[in-house]
């Protein structure tokens, strides 16, 4: 008991500078935005006042705000199962002993060097209709698709920003499947091919179980990076094409220049909470659900 | 893949040739966007645009890139993405091994109420906080400043718990032996814990470098004037209406990713490391 109290100075000394700036800009913020979630304001965000707990069920409730959830999901169903299906398929095509795998190896993890804002000013170039590359490529491929451009028209918009999205964070994918897939004692494929495995049976029933924590942890990765979906649409779309604003996320309802509650400190940290809730449930959904078939290798 | 299996699928000739021209079209589709933004960039305006000789590496000049950094102030905006990230960094670094040192090698009362909290700050988004962030930094009056930048990323409980997985490997009679010699914490913690982890504090070095490099909703809510822009958010600026000067943005895209192509080459076993840091074993 004495030695616990002796150490006790040392301890909070060194866990200070983390904990308080993890208070003061994490779990405060998380407290307060939580009581802001109360409050109404005028116009000018000078005067509020106490519009209770029932704030939240009307945001989530309003049109807009379902609007964005929509739009969100939306994104983060184009975005994760293609994704990941894209990030396992190259994972496991690089997995091989061949001369030369190096390079393929270092080409498919290029994207992860390629931040967000970098990815979507490299789209948004390609995908203009008066220069970029891509429309005309497009074009030829689909002649239906002709103008105003991918991004500008509301039917296409946000599959353009998911396709921009895909290939960010493919290298990320590749590289967390790709080490994944080193980890699988080799045995286990040595005894699926002699008891006649062929190719994709040995994928279906040794590497795809093996691969269940990491398919799991990309999943929940890919999904929480769709509903903070932020910088892409600012850059790609800034939520529009107006007036259907089919790529208005929640993140971009929230904080995006034109946003409706820009000067409302208080609808502002409603719809953040209510983002932060849905993340939370999703999370958890994620977990249960895959849990089940997931193997954790001994 | 084992021996014998390898020297079976190795043995069907058609079939590697089959996996050698799938790599390589797969490869054709990864790196088109950038091979195109390469180039783009490195035409003037109007070569950029004459589609499909846009591709081609003719006619490349260094003069939309030169025009790009000057329009875009592109050197600021590095210098300041560079410095907020390498603060930041050595900041991590600092906060995490000092609290994993204490939650690793120490007992105090209270410890796992402050373990909960360190927790607990995982779930939270970035997105809640920078409603009340924003304020925060407005009061301290910190809007426009280095430190509105750096401040609130100085610790993380990634960081923290990474760093302290690996100080729980350390058996705890070295610590004690040491302490029986009379060995101070700061001086263990600097001979003996630190050097053990150093693998992962390069990756969470990297990490952290590349995740403040790559910020962009954090500084486009506290960043308005031009002096403290960091690259993400500034490189917006080049994205005029004017169509005849839309490879400027692809110059600035280009410049911007160049340091950190750099450093992912020069660390890439400390990138995989640290990606994975969290995937194995969920």
């Amino acid at each position: 008991m004495k030695r616990r109290w002796r150490q006790f100075p040392v301890a909070i000394g060194m866990l200070a500078p983390s904990a308080i700036i993890l208070g003061v800009f994490v779990v405060y913020p998380l407290i307060h935005s939580i009581q802001l979630g109360h409050l109404r304001c005028d116009a000018t965000g000078t005067r509020c006042r106490d519009g209770g707990w029932i704030q939240y069920v009307d945001v989530f409730r309003s049109n807009e705000f379902q609007h964005a959830l929509f739009n969100t999901i939306g994104l983060a169903l184009m975005t994760v199962p293609i994704g990941l299906v894209l990030g396992i398929g190259l994972a496991v095509l690089a997995d091989r002993h061949l001369r030369g795998i190096g390079f393929f190896r270092t080409v498919f993890s290029s994207t992860v060097a390629t931040s967000v804002a970098v990815a979507s000013l490299i789209f948004f170039v390609l995908l203009q209709p008066e220069v970029g590359l891509l429309p005309h490529l497009f074009h030829g491929l689909f002649p239906v698709l002709k103008d105003p451009g991918l991004l500008r028209d509301p039917n296409t918009a946000m599959p353009a920003v998911a396709l921009s999205s895909i290939w960010a964070s493919l290298g990320f994918t590749f590289i967390v499947i790709t080490a994944a897939l080193q980890g699988i004692p080799r045995e286990l494929y040595e005894s699926a091919f002699v008891d006649g495995a062929g190719g994709w049976t040995r994928f279906t029933n040794v590497t795809l179980p093996m691969l269940g924590p990491t398919i799991l942890f990309t999943s929940v990765v890919l999904t929480t990076r769709a509903f903070q979906a932020y910088a892409e649409i600012a850059l790609l779309t800034g939520g529009g094409p107006d007036p259907e604003r089919p790529t208005q996320t929640v993140a971009y309802l929230i904080y995006g220049q034109n946003s409706l509650v820009k000067n409302d400190i208080g609808l502002k940290s409603t719809s953040a909470v209510l983002l932060f809730l849905v993340l939370l449930v999703l999370a958890f959904v994620q977990f249960r659900g895959l849990d089940k078939r997931v193997h954790y290798g001994s | 893949m084992a021996a014998d299996i390898g020297a079976t699928e190795t043995t069907h000739g058609a079939r590697k040739v089959g996996r050698y021209v799938l790599l390589v079209f797969v490869a054709i589709v990864v790196l088109f966007p950038i091979y195109a933004t390469l180039m783009q960039a490195l035409k003037s305006g109007p070569d950029s645009i004459d589609h499909p000789k846009s591709l081609l590496p003719i006619n490349l000049t260094l003069d939309t890139m030169r025009a790009a950094w000057r329009i875009g102030d592109l050197g600021r905006l590095l210098v300041n993405s560079l410095f907020v990230s390498i603060v930041v960094t050595i900041g991590v670094i600092v906060t995490s091994v000092l609290a994993a040192y204490a939650f690793a090698f120490l007992d105090f009362p209270g410890k796992g109420l402050l373990f909960a909290f360190f927790l607990a700050t995982l779930l939270v988004p970035a997105e809640l906080t920078v409603v009340v962030n924003q304020r925060t930094i407005s009061s301290l009056g910190w809007i426009n400043s280095y430190q509105g930048l750096i401040v609130p990323l100085l610790a993380t409980t990634f960081g923290t718990f990474l760093v302290r997985q690996v100080f729980l490997t350390v058996p705890k009679d070295l610590r004690e032996a040491a302490a029986l010699d009379g060995v101070g914490h700061f001086r263990f913690l600097g001979e003996v814990a630190v050097p053990l982890c150093r693998p992962t504090l390069g990756a969470l070095a990297l990490f952290t470098f590349l995740g403040t490099w790559n910020q962009y909703l954090w500084p486009s809510a506290i960043i308005t004037d031009d002096e403290h822009r960091t690259i993400q958010i500034g490189l917006e600026r080049l994205k005029t209406g004017d169509v005849d000067k839309l490879n400027l943005v692809t110059a600035g895209t280009v410049i911007a990713a160049l340091p950190i192509f750099i450093v992912l080459i020069a660390f890439q076993r400390q990138l995989v490391r640290g990606l994975t840091a969290g995937a194995v074993k969920g």
